[in-house]
């Protein structure tokens, strides 16, 4: 009974109406703390007067078609495929993460407005889907958190170091964490605990939608956009002052075959 | 001319914390985006604008040589071996240059590492670990006390 839609459990102390204002809230914040981020920073006008310089800049234009296929490879390769990240290790983390969080996500809004009381049951595969979607959160989470992070793994710093950077990740795999935790506990019957990890995981996943502001939870948004303007910068012959590939590989390249140095 | 790092193309991977020289590039605890601390502290030796993947980090010249609108990029292609230099002046000149990173195989030196640990009587020594067969010669160049200076010794 592993596999239970812990929401509809949850339906007979909490009623579905409540849950379902709490999801929109969250969105709410979600959208609220998003713009306020943007404004705030200032990320929109630094992305728009970058953009304008590369287009004035331009060594030659970029057409619609071109821009559409730039648009198509931005989404596919940077985003869908986390390709901007050099470290494999680091990327296999970041995929866990991002997959799994929109797994959880999408899974958690579905079963909460469609399927929230045990008069209408969950379909089995959706409810391991949220099981599956919180489990690679978790994985990626703490891979990143104690082992890849850059804190840690260059900085030499204790995984157990906190600082405001580390505000998304931690919210996000708490967040996770408690919700795991509540829905086995909730499903194996102990309704003490239950309330216990229900309150955690409430907490977590408000501090999560609701620190966006403060957190490095928006970078789900601007990260994409900076994807599209690199590729844009090459395409249009700008490349962000970056000197142009080297044209002489073979004479370069060549040389290391033949060491003499030594 | 220190170095800075441009923070939407920083993926912190931690790379020019790794190779920094001087300890001055870090992690930045808002964003978790490198940073260089203590600019005036740059050895401005670039292994950091050379190691970034990401192309990210840039050089900032000082004011009186190298004013506002001026720029320094690299790229470095480990594949082709090379590394470019593209020098961007204030009126709009620019000049770029590519030149070879190495000239023996990746992989080719052996990181310290790799070399036996030095026995406690050699901490006794005057040389450095692994000198002089690292160096690839017989011994180290040495001065006898008559070849110094009258005075010295």
């Amino acid at each position: 009974m592993v596999i239970s839609n812990p929401f509809a459990e949850l339906s007979a102390s909490m009623p579905p109406a409540v849950m379902q204002t709490y999801v929109i809230v969250m969105a709410l914040l979600v959208v609220g703390g998003t713009l306020f981020d943007i404004l705030h920073k200032r990320s929109a006008e630094y992305f728009f007067d970058n953009w304008r310089n590369a287009k004035n800049n331009a060594k030659r234009q970029v057409g619609s078609g071109e821009m559409a296929s730039i648009a198509v490879r931005t989404a596919v390769v940077d985003v869908m495929t986390s390709g901007e990240f050099c470290n494999a290790r680091r990327r296999i983390a970041h995929l866990l993460t991002m997959y799994g969080f929109a797994i959880y996500l999408v899974t958690t809004v579905i079963m909460v407005f469609a399927y929230p009381t045990p008069a209408t049951p969950a379909p089995a595969k959706l409810t391991t889907l949220w099981y599956l979607g919180a489990l690679m959160v978790c994985f990626g989470g703490y891979w990143f958190w104690f082992f890849i992070r850059a804190d840690v793994a260059a900085e030499g710093n204790s995984p157990f170091r906190f600082v405001r950077a580390d505000l998304f990740i931690v919210s996000l795999v708490l967040s996770v964490t408690f919700g795991l935790v509540w829905a086995l506990v909730e499903a194996a019957g102990g309704t003490g605990w239950a309330y216990f990890f229900l309150a955690l995981y409430l907490i977590a996943t408000t501090v999560l939608f609701g620190s966006i502001p403060w957190s490095k939870f928006s970078h789900m948004f601007f990260k994409p956009a900076a994807a599209l303007e690199k590729r844009v910068a090459e395409a249009n012959g700008t490349m962000s002052n970056l000197p142009p590939p080297a044209d002489a590989p073979r004479i370069y390249g060549g040389g290391y075959k033949h060491a003499h140095h030594y | 001319m220190p170095t800075f790092v441009y923070m939407t193309r920083c993926d912190g991977c931690g790379h020019c914390v790794d190779i920094c020289p001087s300890d001055i590039m870090h992690i930045d605890t808002t964003y978790r985006r490198a940073l260089n601390i203590e600019p005036n502290m740059c050895w401005e030796c670039y292994s950091c604008v050379k190691a970034c993947p990401q192309f990210a980090i840039d050089c900032r010249g000082y004011a009186d040589f190298a004013p506002l609108g001026h720029s320094v990029r690299a790229r470095r292609e480990e594949d082709k071996g090379t590394i470019s230099w593209k020098i961007k002046f204030r009126d709009g000149r620019e000049k770029n240059f590519v030149s070879p990173i190495r000239t023996t195989p990746w992989g080719s030196i052996k990181s310290p590492a790799e070399y036996a640990a030095p026995s406690a009587e050699a901490m006794k020594s005057q040389q450095l670990a692994h000198e002089p067969e690292a160096l690839k010669i017989d011994s180290l160049p040495t001065l006898s006390p008559n070849q110094f200076k009258q005075g010295l010794v």
